[in-house]
């Protein structure tokens, strides 16, 4: 074992970087060369630079503050699951897809699996564990029960969410901007109906708790 | 005990839990994040694992060195399962695995594996048939009746290519494990359709008594038939287990491996040649299809042409296997059903095209070459009528005016899925409380809430006083869940043991009211004489009466005696009608309503029955219009291994679906029959032909995506 390098030691194999890469085809391509990704690119220049190796991190999850240490390019998901054992967001697409890993950050619905753990620092984050209260399940987990919107049940907590965050925003929603609010998860057993008719039911109720 | 007890159901109109509309008893678990996944445990002192898989689809390995890997820091085993000369015959296919302590420090170990290959040719595109060379094996010919006779004498005949393609399972809980191999004892967390059997997988690879193999599992997230065996992947993480000195290690698949190398469903391909008389009998069939099944070829039931309608009397059945370079197939969701209604209900349409007969008439005309005439009488009445389909329905081709075309399709299904074997064990406790034991699994169609409903009808009790246990070999055997036989045998082994062990409460509460143990029912919580309701007592205080011993009876499922006893059956049909409409400007579908009636012999839950009926219909919008594993020809690679492309439906996509679940008392009678499979058969046929309908062309392969919609109308322009 001893012969072997200590994580914190290691130095990245490739000296590629997302820096050097908008820097090199800033010579070559004018089109990428905008304001925004050269101004972006500044930025980062004079960023702090994190790791390589785990770093310590605080992230605010469901009001309480959570301390822990992550490699920087270890994603909110992998840091949710692998280190703070709250296992309610799934990995299953893991790149933006699917909505396995839905959260609200920051009020905003959101896909764990393209945010960096150290980028959520700083930020309120909201999963499926802290949506009951006193331990009593919200409103809309309720009404996925009452309407059998779940089968495996791996596609729920992110659609759970989803519909959370899509009612914040739209309270008294129709049944066709249902069809299109919820239209960034993916469900394999086909439990598309019931969660329809749960995100209606959930606005009904609702409306007058004000705390769901 | 002396006599046989009545394991009978009740009556439908005497049932007081079994036809309920309940909620699924682990809904709340799973709706709050509560409900632990086998991919969800982080045991103490967990390691992660991670795979290297081959990048090319044959090869030959010239050399494999995990020197470096094994030296990073953090890693604690590797294994490399193929050595130098080895063929590898498919992209995706294992070659050595590592353990560490961190996911990231295991896939950065994965890639200072370094292999060197001596790459060799592939074949992986099965349409081409011409193409497959000695790949191709056909299986000889079928035949019935005299079709050359029958086509010369036809007064029409129709002639159609068809193609579907090989499909992934894409289940969102990939495959995978946590498992710990401590000395001869392995603790296993699988996400598994087989909780019971897969622990003799690990048993054999390690060579430890399976008795020492603790398989567990709550919950898992979806199979559709491919998570029966522990797999390369199960046996390398125990492997790595045992090296790393006990310690659990967690693997489960990526997406873009899981979607490569985790099983798939059989491409088919067909040539189709059908007759009818003007009448619209159909009087004979001639197919030739090929599909593969990856590596092994296979895979696929061709016997089943002409589907359903399996007595039509001339018939010519070929089929050829063509093995390629790719992923083994895996049973899916009723094995070889969907392909084969695909193709035949698409020739058939056809063939009642050309004869400018209405399908619905056609298949009515032709319902007596079915094994199940009556009920898919009554099935298609029933659609009918909630299609509105002789009002809807139009000669093919939409005549309306404009860019969107309005069709409507259909197709029938049928399968088997009588109760596997199965045993269970019923304990009743002084306190009253109620288990039910058996090792099965809920897959997410409800197995855990059709237990406790049989226990609770049969004991008069709530379902909230049963406590049900399963997920863990611990418990009696009670099978895998595949074929839909899972509903059927977990409800059977339920009543019985149910049945006995109140026989034996029955003993002890006959002898304090001084009554014949036979003259005893439980009803309403509540052990009473029969047609003397208020002689007996409460169901906790007949326990009070065990003293402190609990009773603890065994029922197994045998499906020997089944069809004798009378609790399951196998064989139920459904039908399915689509309402699509086509921009045939931009060859987008777009899914108006698709109708399912659906039998499944008694059943236990409606509202989780229709849940299953439903995702089954949105399956086959995802055949019909999305799915599809596109090969790479260059590279042998599988090109969509991801959610972005290997495209499933959304919630905005499926237009309404109408289900009808069958309940009759003839149907009931016949006992409780599986749901999983037959439900998800019809639909993509029904999609397909709704297409064909409404744009006037049949667009022969699916998923029917506006490439394919648009070069179909330009063939019909040509």
């Amino acid at each position: 074992m001893s012969q072997k390098q200590e994580p914190e030691k290691r130095k990245p194999k490739s000296n590629f970087s997302r820096r050097g890469f908008l820097q090199g085809v800033g010579v070559t391509s004018g089109v990428l060369t905008t304001g925004v990704l050269e101004s972006e690119a500044e930025a980062q220049t004079s960023a702090k630079v994190a790791g390589p190796g785990e770093v310590p991190i605080t992230l605010q999850i469901n009001g309480k503050p959570y301390k822990t240490s992550v490699e920087p390019r270890a994603t909110l998901l992998d840091t949710l699951r692998h280190r703070l054992d709250l296992t309610a967001a799934k990995r299953v697409c893991d790149r933006g897809t699917c909505g396995a890993c839905t959260v609200i950050i920051d009020g905003k619905v959101m896909y764990s699996c393209t945010v960096l753990a150290i980028d959520a620092q700083g930020r309120q984050i909201q999963t499926l564990e802290g949506l009951s209260q006193n331990g009593k399940p919200h409103a809309v987990s309720r009404a996925f029960v009452a309407n059998d919107a779940q089968q495996c049940g791996y596609c729920t907590p992110g659609f759970v969410m989803a519909a959370k965050g899509f009612l914040d925003k739209n309270p008294n929603p129709t049944y066709e901007e249902v069809k299109t609010g919820l239209g960034g998860n993916l469900c394999r057993c086909g439990t598309y109906m019931g969660v329809r008719k749960a995100v209606l039911d959930a606005a009904k109720e609702m409306k007058g708790t004000k705390n769901a | 005990m002396p006599n046989t007890p009545d394991y009978h159901w009740p009556p439908m109109d005497k049932r007081r839990v079994m036809g309920k509309r309940l909620e699924r008893l682990d809904g709340i678990a799973k709706s709050t994040g509560a409900a632990k996944y086998n991919s969800d445990l982080k045991p103490d002192g967990m390691l992660f694992g991670a795979l290297l898989t081959s990048p090319h689809a044959h090869a030959k390995v010239t050399s494999i060195d995990t020197s470096a890997a094994e030296k990073l820091a953090g890693v604690t085993a590797v294994r490399a399962v193929v050595k130098a000369g080895d063929e590898l015959q498919w992209a995706g296919q294992e070659m050595a695995f590592v353990a560490a302590t961190t996911e990231d420090i295991a896939n950065d170990a994965i890639r200072l594996i370094r292999v060197n290959y001596e790459v060799m040719p592939h074949l992986v595109n099965e349409e081409d048939l011409s193409k497959a060379g000695n790949r191709a094996r056909p299986s000889g010919e079928q035949a019935t009746g005299d079709i050359d006779k029958a086509f010369q004498e036809a007064d029409a005949t129709s002639e159609g290519s068809y193609g579907i393609p090989v499909l992934t399972h894409c289940c969102l809980e990939p495959h995978g494990q946590t498992i710990a191999i401590k000395g001869d004892h392995a603790e296993y967390f699988p996400s598994t359709q087989n909780v019971y059997g897969i622990a003799s997988d690990i048993g054999r690879a390690l060579n430890i008594p399976i008795a020492n193999v603790h398989v567990h599992m709550d919950y898992m997230g979806g199979g559709f038939g491919s998570k029966f065996p522990a797999d390369k992947w199960g046996l390398e993480s125990a492997e790595l287990s045992k090296a790393s000195g006990g310690r659990p290690v967690k693997l489960f698949l990526d997406r873009a491996t899981e979607l490569s190398i985790a099983g798939n469903r059989p491409s088919v391909f067909a040539k189709v040649k059908t007759a009818a008389k003007k009448d619209g009998t159909i009087t004979a069939w001639q197919s030739e299809t090929w599909s593969t099944g990856g590596i092994g070829g296979g895979n696929l039931n061709a016997a089943l042409f002409p589907y359903v309608f399996t007595q039509v009397p001339n018939r010519r059945i070929n089929h050829t296997a063509v093995s390629v370079n790719a992923g083994a197939a895996r049973a899916w969701r009723a094995p070889s059903h969907p392909q084969v209604c695909f193709i035949t209900c698409s020739a058939l349409e056809d063939l009642a095209a050309k004869i400018n007969m209405d399908p619905l008439d056609m298949f009515l005309k032709n319902i007596n070459y079915t094994s199940r005439a009556d009920l898919y009488k009554f099935q298609f009445a029933k659609a009918a009528e909630l299609m509105e389909w002789k009002k809807n329905w139009h000669p093919r081709g939409d005549s309306a005016s404009g860019p969107v075309k309005r069709g409507l399709g259909l197709a029938l299904g049928t399968w088997g899925g009588a109760g596997h074997a199965s045993t269970c064990k019923t304990t009743i406790h002084p306190d009253a409380s109620v288990e039910v034991e058996l090792a099965t699994q809920d897959l997410g169609t409800g197995t855990r809430t059709m237990v406790a409903m049989i226990a609770a009808e049969t004991f008069g009790l709530p379902v909230s006083a049963i406590k049900v246990k399963l997920g863990d070999n611990a418990y009696p055997n009670s099978g895998g869940s595949g074929g839909s036989t899972t509903i059927g045998g977990v409800t059977s082994s339920t009543r019985k043991s149910s049945v006995n062990a109140l026989a034996k409460l029955f003993e002890v509460v006959a002898k304090s009211l001084d009554v014949s143990a036979d003259d005893l029912e439980a009803v309403d919580q509540r052990i009473r004489v029969k047609g003397n309701p208020d002689k007996g007592m409460s169901f906790t205080q007949a326990c009070q009466k065990l003293g402190v011993n609990s009773i603890s009876e065994m029922g197994a499922n045998e499906p020997a005696k089944a069809p004798q006893e009378g609790l399951n059956t196998g064989g139920v049909g459904g039908v399915q009608m689509a309402d699509v409409s086509v921009d045939i400007e931009t060859g987008i579908v777009k899914m108006n309503r698709l109708v399912a009636v659906q039998d499944c012999g008694l059943v236990v839950n409606p509202k989780t029955a229709e849940s299953q009926v439903y995702g089954a219909c949105i399956m086959s919008i995802c055949g019909a219009l999305y799915e599809e594993r596109i090969m790479d020809e260059q590279t042998g690679r599988v090109l969509n291994p991801d959610m972005e492309f290997y495209k499933l439906a959304g919630i905005g996509d499926i237009g309404e679906i109408i289900v009808h679940m069958d309940i009759r008392e003839e149907n009931d009678k016949r006992g409780v029959v599986g749901l999983g499979e037959p439900c998800a058969i019809g639909g993509i046929a029904a999609i397909a032909n709704a297409v064909a309908n409404a744009i006037g062309v049949r667009a022969p392969r699916v998923p029917l995506t506006p490439a394919r919609i648009l070069a179909a109308l330009e063939r019909r322009t040509a």
